[in-house]
């Protein structure tokens, strides 16, 4: 837990995000403020093409040319990383401050060379260093992932790895550097279970040793449950709940929060029908008016269609943008079996418990 | 949860598979027996590159067999069979493949890519036919009829993963063997094709083999789960009966590595590794046994002494 810790690292402010798509204008992102705390995992949760990959890559200048920040500013390090437009700008930044464990390790490694010279690669860049030096740094990173047989294993090519070991040197080219701040998008999407629990142990055990900050962008709950400090939810290029993992699992205040959780396949009754979100995502081509996730929300009011709800504070750590916590609104009451998320994990967990020791 | 074990409707009689030439062999799949009953989810679990992928390929014979035989409603569709057979496999036994973005042929229409099994297997019909037919295969699925003559790129993971469905849909078939179907969808699209699953199960009597490795969505999904480790199934039972009494120690360490959405129990996790030289099946070994009724466990005699004392306590 890094709650006390409230250094903030890097701070977001009204951030908005567009892209040129075939003529039209799509805004991806619509105005998010936000602030990462040194030393914290924050995790970012949302269903693809609600902009959480791409609000990541903004910290990177990694859009795509297409895209471009239409306005707001990315404090970083006294900068501002949004009004940077020259690659030479980013070249300090990138993979030297703030660097990126991609999704798929089958697509993120080059197959024509060899592990260790990738990972050599962004090491030499960053700094300069003797051939020697350098290797002797790539076999020291090697270890801290937990490769072994590094010396063996430098002169290797991917295809000789399996996708966990890649996984592990993707990661190794991100902390060549030994970066403040790692983004993982989606680092265990491609892996099997028992890897993923190795690889999320992995990398928690990088963030004790180098102080790193983590932000995980994942639509994998379980994932989220397991590493992150706080959670924000995004929905439609807009962050709707963002507090500490506890607060967002167990009190959840957006209904599209209660949504997602509901549709967990953990929470379903067998032979019923899993609960589904209706409808589809927002088009981000037109204006949004209101809440986005009304006209999905069966018990939508009437005023999140007209107005865009503010963020409202649950708790110092806890702020949720939907009108329900308005003061003013009725009192609608979560999903019955939200409401019970606690007392049926609870349930489960103690039966759990129970076997584990009659066995 | 014990559904009536009925008739039997895809039987695997100890199947093997190996993959090269002689100097270079490698047995993906070694003697691997399991029977599907009618009307049933069957679950397949295991990590990548235990095998499983390999046995649904081998069931609808896109991977040869190089021992043992699948018996399809009392008769053997492996190896060499009749061309009439091969016509009526292809047709009652379809496959829905995990990457909805790798699957469907990006140069073809939606019309084409759903009904291209059709052309084969019923040349019968006019193209008329055949168009109405998609249509109505798309409504089936939740799509609109007038997708058919879109691109795949034109749509979404979730959507696509619909048109992979309608296209094995269109075929009738009895069984369909499942490859990971939800894998590459978003969670919310999950369900959503999940219960798409289950409804077209119940209407239309549907048996599946489901392929996975995320055991949380099997326990939601299947009737009884087979647990695949190096080409050989471990344990086999009921799905509540497996959760509630792992016996083999990898099905433990699987079952004990599922990530919860519960940042409690995630933050006390103790993660159970499975080390396979525990085992000493040097003199001693391991046969698969029926340890309570519908529950089957590979072990040698010392093993499925302490699993029966487990099952007891």
């Amino acid at each position: 837990m890094h709650e006390k810790k409230q250094d903030v690292i890097l701070r977001v402010k009204d951030l908005v995000v567009k892209f040129n798509l075939r003529g039209q204008v799509l805004t991806a992102i619509r105005g998010i403020s936000m602030d990462l705390h040194k030393g914290e995992s924050l995790a970012i949760v949302g269903e693809s093409g609600s902009g959480k990959s791409v609000f990541c890559k903004t910290f990177m200048g990694l859009l795509d040319n297409n895209g471009w920040v239409d306005s707001g500013s990315i404090e970083y390090d006294g900068q501002d990383l949004a009004a940077f437009k020259k690659e030479k700008e980013w070249i300090h930044i990138r993979g030297k401050k703030i660097a990126m464990v991609f999704q798929d390790p089958m697509t993120s490694l080059n197959p024509l060379k060899s592990v260790g010279k990738q990972i050599q690669e962004a090491f030499t860049l960053h700094n300069k260093v003797s051939a020697a030096e350098a290797k002797q740094r790539t076999l020291e990173l090697l270890a801290d992932v937990g490769i072994p047989e590094p010396e063996r294993r430098y002169k290797q090519y991917p295809h000789e790895f399996s996708g966990g070991m890649r996984q592990r040197v993707v990661i190794a080219i991100a902390m060549a550097c030994v970066p403040e701040i790692l983004i993982c998008d989606e680092p265990t999407t491609a892996l099997d279970v028992t890897i993923q629990a190795q690889i999320l142990e992995l990398l928690k055990a990088l963030q004790r040793k180098y102080g790193l900050t983590i932000i995980y962008i994942t639509h994998d709950l379980g994932v989220v449950a397991n590493v992150a400090d706080r959670i924000a939810v995004m929905y439609a290029g807009d962050i709707v709940e963002i507090g500490s993992c506890d607060e967002v699992f167990y009190d959840p205040k957006h209904p599209y929060t209660w949504a997602l959780l509901s549709s967990l396949p953990q929470l379903g009754v067998k032979g019923e029908d899993l609960y589904s979100i209706q409808g589809t995502p927002p088009n981000l081509f037109h204006e949004i008016h209101g809440d986005a996730f009304a006209p999905r929300n069966p018990r939508a009011l009437k005023v999140d269609f007209v107005a865009r709800p503010p963020y409202f504070e649950v708790s110092p750590t806890h702020k949720a943008r939907t009108w329900l916590l308005d003061p003013r609104s009725p009192n609608v009451e979560p999903p019955e079996h939200i409401k019970n998320i606690r007392s049926i994990r609870k349930m489960k967990k103690e039966d759990a418990v129970n076997e584990q020791i009659t066995r | 949860m014990s559904k009536s074990l009925g008739e039997v409707l895809v039987s695997v009689r100890n199947m093997e598979v190996t993959f090269g030439s002689r100097r270079n062999k490698f047995v993906a799949v070694k003697g691997v027996s399991f029977d599907i009953y009618k009307g049933e989810t069957f679950g397949l679990v295991g990590e990548s590159g235990s095998g499983k992928t390999t046995i649904g390929r081998a069931i609808i014979r896109i991977n040869p067999m190089s021992d043992g035989e699948v018996i399809y409603k009392g008769q053997r569709i492996s190896g060499k069979i009749s061309k009439e057979l091969d016509k009526k496999v292809t047709q009652q036994i379809q496959m829905i493949f995990q990457d909805p973005m790798a699957s469907l042929n990006e140069r073809a229409k939606v019309d084409y890519i759903v009904s291209e099994g059709l052309i084969n297997v019923r040349p019968d019909l006019t193209r008329e036919q055949r168009a109405e037919m998609v249509s109505k295969a798309l409504l089936e699925v939740g799509l609109l009829p007038e997708f058919a003559s879109r691109f795949p790129h034109e749509f979404s993971g979730g959507q696509r993963q619909r048109i992979g469905i309608a296209r094995s849909l269109i075929m009738e078939p009895e069984f369909i063997i499942a490859d990971e179907p939800i894998s590459a969808l978003d969670v919310s699209i999950r369900a959503q094709v999940l219960n798409l699953l289950s409804r077209l199960q119940k209407e239309r009597g549907l048996t599946y083999l489901f392929i996975a490795h995320d055991l949380s969505v099997m326990r939601f999904i299947c009737d009884r789960i087979a647990v695949i480790h190096k080409g050989v199934i471990v344990e086999l039972s009921e799905t509540e009966k497996l959760f509630e009494h792992p016996l083999h120690p990898y099905t433990r360490a699987l079952l004990s590595a599922i990530p919860l959405p519960d940042p409690d129990s995630e933050k006390r996790k103790i993660l159970e590794i499975y080390d396979p030289t525990q085992h000493h099946y040097e003199t001693d070994k391991p046969v698969w046994t029926e340890i309570e009724p519908g529950h089957f466990v590979m072990g040698n005699q010392e093993e499925l002494e302490r699993y029966r004392a487990r099952l007891q306590a």
